[in-house]
């Protein structure tokens, strides 16, 4: 395999990078489902190597569907929300402004 | 684990070699944000600068300012960088609720400008040449306010509040590579950085600049080595620098800080630390996230960004006078010395003075009024000079009416006083107040006869050849006429007087 992109490198996934996957993504992950999403996520990646062994030197990456290059907005103003339609959807609000629940272990 | 002991700054330059690296995020002036078309006024009213795509709404699709790219590829150019033929943008993701997105819209590995340097000029008068390791587009995140701690800070806090108008607003962030061997010059070279980058950005055109704002903010990278070693020690990011002054005082503190941790035989922790305004210190913030943690991947939402040659020539053909050479231009214009020169540009009138200049005055007039008279109301008042209620124009008028003599130098600070309070333009406040300068003989000669009726003394000095006696009788004038006879001609009419009696 030419690539050396460690994404490719299917030679096993451990439990304890699910399990710090799972906290970057803010899931609860007990410990059996961290045995079973380790296999399932191997499966997955496996296949994303699949892929790799297909494209050869010559076929550039793509990271979009569609070949477009330079698609830009004028920098003209549109209108946009009101504040009471900006927190319509949110859970809490206060003072014109969203509300959440204090933040842990970040700056900790 | 007890404060580690600062160490004497004199010590810490000569057991250790410290090297700097700054990050400088910079708010772009567009009129919207980066990928949708929300207005990015400071200071609105919270979430009203807001749409679909800002708030990271479900089906929302982001499209890129043309006009903050083309920023973005003048300070790159202006910076001295390549600009990068394709690129890309990244999602940078991280749960925190400054982006409601769950990720920021960055550029990774694949920046639009890479390799350039800036030179920067220290007090001294020598240079040093800072290199440029890349300037990337990225998008500003919301504001949070901490509600419940003692210190509107994070810690402590029962919960926060947020605004998300800033959420969007087109940011560059523009990072050299280490900056090695300043030695006890670090926290200079720092400062001069930062105040030369600002003052490049400036001229540019392209940001506001507003520290105080939040439009220019600066991390400041430090680590220190044993002096000598060549190798490079662990680093710290101190964040929350916001102003010049503080820009250099972090990089002091910082130094004598860990040299007190190594000293002691400890470690230096890589992590982020947090500026405190008040003492100079720093504190330690969270442990540095990796780059892998972040999980960055191409932005499906947005295609490529290719800007071609011709386009990127079209924009180095826009970059002005590079600030630096036109202050070496002007003091040669207007014959400053360096001091002078350095006063102005430390005074923030450079700018102001040259724009009084172009409305006609002379720029030993406007650069007096800029650094005195206007100066002193600025700080008076606690606010920049360029922020005071005046323009170039309404100061280069009253200089014009002094010149004309239809204003005294005393009368001319009334006039700048009533157009500081709002009272309108130059002209506006010498009607409305009354200031012109009497000069019509009319009105003089009947409060000289009174003055020298007052004064028979003063008039025997006179007459008896002593004639700048006529000074106490001019000032009597003066007082009577509140400040706003002309001095020269009444001077004229008492010998006048005088001799003719």
């Amino acid at each position: 395999m030419s690539s050396t992109d460690g994404s490719a490198d299917t030679s096993g996934l451990t439990r304890d990078e699910v399990a710090h996957l799972a906290r970057l993504a803010r899931l609860a992950v007990t410990d059996d489902e961290l045995d079973v999403f380790a296999g399932q996520l191997e499966v997955i990646l496996g296949a994303v190597a699949g892929v790799g062994e297909v494209a050869a030197d010559d076929i550039p990456p793509m990271s979009h569907a569609v070949p477009l290059e330079n698609v830009f907005r004028a920098d003209e103003r549109r209108p946009g929300l009101s504040q009471q339609q900006a927190l319509a959807g949110a859970p809490a609000a206060e003072d014109g402004r969203f509300r959440v629940p204090q933040i842990l272990g970040e700056e900790a | 684990m007890t404060a580690p002991t600062l160490v004497d700054f004199d010590e810490v330059v000569e057991r250790f070699d410290p090297t700097l690296g700054l990050e400088v995020h910079v708010e772009l002036n567009t009129n919207t944000k980066m990928f949708c078309g929300c207005p990015t006024e400071f200071g609105a009213e919270p979430n009203t600068q807001v749409c679909p795509v800002c708030l990271g709404l479900p089906g929302a699709l982001p499209v890129v300012n043309r006009a903050a790219v083309e920023s973005a590829m003048r300070i790159g150019l202006a910076l001295n960088c390549t600009i990068a033929p394709w690129g890309r943008f990244a999602r940078k993701n991280y749960f925190y609720p400054d982006m409601p997105k769950n990720f920021q819209t960055s550029q990774y590995d694949e920046p639009i400008a890479v390799d350039g340097w800036l030179d920067v000029e220290l007090e001294d008068g020598s240079t040093v040449r800072v290199e440029i390791e890349r300037a990337h587009m990225e998008e500003d995140t919301g504001k949070s306010l901490h509600v419940g701690g003692a210190t509107g800070r994070i810690h402590g806090a029962e919960y926060s509040l947020l605004d998300y108008n800033r959420a969007g607003v087109p940011l560059i962030e523009i990072v050299t590579k280490t900056i090695p061997g300043t030695g006890a010059r670090a926290p200079e070279v720092a400062r001069a950085y930062v105040t030369a980058l600002r003052d490049l950005l400036r001229a540019l055109d392209v940001s506001d600049v507003r520290m105080e704002q939040g439009s220019l903010r600066c991390d400041v990278n430090l680590s220190l080595a044993p002096k000598g070693s060549g190798a490079l020690g662990t680093r710290t990011e101190t964040k929350n620098v916001n102003s010049l002054r503080s820009v250099e005082r972090a990089v002091r503190h910082e130094m004598s800080r860990q040299a007190g941790v190594l000293l002691a035989g400890g470690e230096i922790v890589q992590e982020t630390r947090h500026f405190e305004e008040q003492g100079g210190t720093t504190r330690a913030g969270r442990r540095k996230e990796t780059s892998e943690d972040y999980r960055y991947f191409p932005e499906p939402d947005l295609v490529p960004i290719a800007p071609s040659a011709e386009w990127v020539e079209e924009l180095r053909a826009t970059l002005p006078e590079l600030p630096w050479a036109r202050r070496r231009r002007i003091a040669g214009e207007w014959g400053l010395s360096p001091e002078e020169l350095r006063d102005l540009v430390n005074a923030g009138a450079l700018d102001l003075v040259e724009a009084t200049v172009a409305a006609g005055a002379t720029a030993g007039e406007a650069r007096s009024w800029w650094v005195a008279y206007l100066a002193q109301q600025a700080n008076s008042r606690g606010v920049e000079l360029r922020d005071l209620p005046i323009t170039p124009e309404q100061v280069a008028r009253v200089i014009a009416l002094v010149a004309s003599g239809a204003l005294n130098n005393k009368l001319a600070r009334q006039v700048v006083d009533g157009v500081l309070a709002g009272e309108g333009s130059p002209d506006d406040v010498v009607a409305a107040r009354g200031l012109a300068v009497v000069s019509d003989d009319g009105a003089l000669v009947a409060a000289v006869d009174e003055a020298l009726a007052a004064q028979p003394d003063v008039v025997e000095k006179i007459r008896g050849g002593k004639v700048q006696a006529a000074g106490a009788i001019v000032g009597a004038v003066m007082k009577a006429t509140g400040g706003k006879a002309d001095a020269k001609r009444v001077r004229e009419l008492i010998l006048e007087r005088v001799q003719s009696a």
